[in-house]
């Protein structure tokens, strides 16, 4: 899983500090179709220039929270306030946020140009400046060359810079970006990513990206909001998602993990010891967890955090014997589907640092599986 | 209108075509047929050809040479084109007179700028209507649309001579409108509206307003919707978005239904007859008297072919225009 392409240098973590102003303030917003509850009691504060992703399965409300910032729907209630200004009844012509279409909606009947400079006639631009902040913005996007083609006569990534150039031009203080790269091939998806960060930092915009494309939101964003079922569960970086998974639907949403079901047998205030059903020997924590002892827990550990060997390790906990099932060689990395002694099935992926076959660990091998006492994430719910 | 899943009866008909065009091909005939190049598709396709030749290139070709032929009491009541002179010579005689007549008399000018006036005005008319009226149903809810299709195209159901008939009951001075405008007292005596030219607008608009609706809808309805949210995102306003994005994009309905209106309107005879002023000059009711009560088939063959150049000159021009713009809003 790749990191933020941001510069480590620059700690840029405005959520941390306690008096920086969210630029964005979602405040208790539902919205109901109907019976349906399209988005639940949701309240979020994103902060300037922030890439903010909101992340989940299709029909979980990410696409309809988008909308309500855009303005072309209308929260049933709570409020939404963007740089200070209550935006909730404003329409959609009067926000100062512009939006990324998933389908692009390029205007067909328009050159390139004249889709740029759409927005840009509609606040009644002077000339000259019009035809300057098109200029600069088509060459930001690398399309200066093709100003005058029609939509249906550009490929795919070209149409979606037209659609980004288009919504920047205005200089929102929001862009808002539906699925922004989810029409684009694998390589040129992962290229359009670092262009769109670039772009990000070079205007100071900020950008709330809706996607159901995990990696994407790991890559891009500073901070993901997980929705699921019209809430949001988790909001964090992508290393506090991935690392910190507050409950089993993130754990498991974001990457693969093996999660153990089991019950606190040890819970001191530096360590915990968990019993879980499918491993003879028990899990050991080196963190404490606010649970009542002997209640039902999981432990969640991912499978590059798994390490499997052929000596049998120290100590009484944290490890387990394992028969090799099936293998996946990815080139860089292999996966390991490996069955415990009780029936099931855990997943580990190994980097292939040896280039010869046969000091890897190979078909229906048994092997000892281990992991750190810092591995596991223990959640309980 | 149909789910992907449902075949129209037309497309049924075309299946039920191939199928059987297609089974003459894999007969032993159609293995000859096919060394001649002639497969299934090739036999559907020249379907509305032969279709074409039949009904429109042949008859059109017979008024062509009644026009250049004389008149002459006889049966039919024109000479030949052709007859034999002497041994082994064949003269043709090409009378030019009646479209020099057609110049010479400006009754015919008149006409044909006056049915042109009409048509155009009409047309008008049913675009000012028409596509307000399209546009709803294109905008409604999938169920609200079916049944506001079938309405347009209810009048369909009944003939069309009988709705114009079904004018003059409304329109004459003793009619449901005069009857019911002095029973309100709003007027004290009737209004003259039957044999004027505002009966006959009534009954071009009536008529020919679901030509209009149809091509309107059909493209109104396969707009991408998303692209008025980008056009209100981008700061329109929704009459601003109209303008801007709907109306340039509706361009290809819009000719589509002009020339579904204004063809048939120029060579209009039943309406100005039934519901105009008897003195109106309209071109298909000279036409008629031509060929009718003069019996002069030559100069009403002659009228005919004007009035066809006369519309197909313009007509592919713009079919060309459309083409242009239907290429313009294609992709996105």
């Amino acid at each position: 899983m790749a990191t933020s392409a941001r510069d480590p240098q620059l700690k840029f973590e405005p959520w941390k500090d306690p008096d920086a102003q969210p630029y964005v303030r979602i405040e208790r917003v539902t919205k109901k179709f109907g019976d349906f509850v399209a988005v639940h009691d949701v309240s979020l504060d994103i902060y300037k220039k922030e890439i903010f992703c909101l992340l989940g399965a299709s029909g979980c409300g990410k696409t309809t929270l988008l909308r309500m910032l855009a303005g072309f729907e209308r929260p049933t209630t709570g409020r939404i306030f963007i740089d200070g200004v209550d935006m909730t009844a404003l329409p959609p012509y009067e926000r100062p946020v512009n939006m990324m279409f998933q389908s692009y909606a390029l205007f067909p009947h328009m050159t390139v140009e004249q889709n740029v400079a759409f927005g840009l006639k509609q606040d009644r631009v002077p000339k000259a400046e019009l035809t300057k902040r098109v200029g600069d913005m088509l060459e930001l996007v690398k399309l200066g060359q093709f100003s005058k083609r029609k939509p249906h006569q550009l490929s795919g990534g070209q149409r979606q810079r037209v659609a980004l150039a288009r919504a920047l031009v205005k200089k929102p203080k929001l862009l808002l970006l539906d699925e922004p790269l989810a029409a684009l091939d694998k390589k040129l998806r992962e290229h359009t990513q670092f262009e769109l960060i670039n772009i990000q930092e070079t205007l100071g915009v900020t950008f709330i990206v809706v996607t159901h494309d995990q990696e994407e939101a790991m890559t891009l964003s500073s901070r993901i909001g997980l929705m699921n079922h019209g809430e949001i569960v988790q909001v964090g970086t992508p290393t506090d998602i991935y690392e910190y998974p507050n409950s089993r639907f993130v754990a498991e949403f974001i990457g693969s993990v093996n999660t153990f079901e089991g019950r606190l047998v040890e819970d001191e205030p530096s360590y915990v010891r968990i019993e879980a059903d499918d491993l003879e020997r028990p899990i050991y924590v080196d963190h404490g967890v606010s649970s009542a002892p002997g209640a039902t827990v999981w432990a969640a550990i991912r499978p590059e955090k798994m390490h499997m060997s052929r000596e049998k390790p120290q100590g009484s906990d944290n490890w387990t014997l394992a028969t090799v099932r099936d293998i996946a060689y990815m080139g860089d990395l292999s996966i390991y589907l490996l069955r415990l002694p009780s029936g099931k099935i855990v997943r580990v992926t190994q980097p292939n640092v040896y280039r010869r076959a046969d000091e890897r660990v190979t078909w229906e091998e048994q092997v000892y599986l281990h992991w750190d006492a810092t591995s596991p994430v223990v959640v309980t719910k | 209108m149909s789910g992907p899943g449902a075949v129209s009866l037309g497309q049924r008909i075309n299946f039920w075509i191939e199928d059987s065009l297609g089974a003459i091909v894999r007969s032993p005939v159609g293995t000859r047929l096919r060394r001649w190049g002639v497969t299934g598709r090739t036999l559907v396709t020249s379907v509305p050809y032969f279709w074409l030749l039949l009904f429109f290139l042949i008859p059109f070709v017979i008024v062509l040479k009644i026009s250049f032929s004389h008149a002459a009491i006889a049966m039919p009541p024109y000479e030949p084109l052709l007859h034999w002179a002497s041994d082994k010579v064949v003269m043709v005689k090409l009378n030019l007179g009646n479209f020099a007549f057609l110049i010479e008399d400006n009754l015919y000018w008149k006409s044909y700028l006056n049915s042109i006036m009409v048509a155009g005005v009409s047309t008008l008319l049913c675009l000012l209507i028409g596509y307000p009226m399209a546009y709803a149903m294109a905008r409604s809810n999938a169920s609200t649309r079916n049944v506001l299709l079938l309405l347009a195209v209810l009048p369909f159901f009944t003939s069309f001579l009988l709705r114009v008939y079904a004018w003059i009951g409304l329109l004459k001075n003793n009619g449901l409108v005069n009857n019911a405008l002095m029973a309100m007292g709003v007027i004290d005596e009737p209004i003259q509206m039957l044999q004027t030219d505002f009966a006959v607008y009534i009954g071009m608009v009536y008529s020919y307003l679901p030509f209009m609706v149809l091509p309107l809808y059909s493209n109104l309805e396969k707009m991408d919707l998303t692209l008025l949210e980008a056009a209100a995102d981008l700061g329109c306003r929704p009459w601003e978005a109209f303008f801007k994005v709907t109306l340039p994009l509706s361009i290809p309905g819009i000719v589509a239904g002009c020339l579904l209106v204004f063809i048939p309107a120029v060579g209009e005879f039943v309406i100005p007859s039934l519901l105009g002023d008897p003195g109106m000059l309209m071109i298909g009711k000279v036409l008629w008297t031509e060929f009718f009560n003069n019996r002069d088939w030559p100069v009403a063959s002659a009228v005919a072919i004007a009035l066809l150049l006369f519309l197909v000159l313009p007509i592919m021009y713009l079919d060309r225009a459309q083409n242009a713009a239907a290429e313009r809003a294609e992709g996105g």
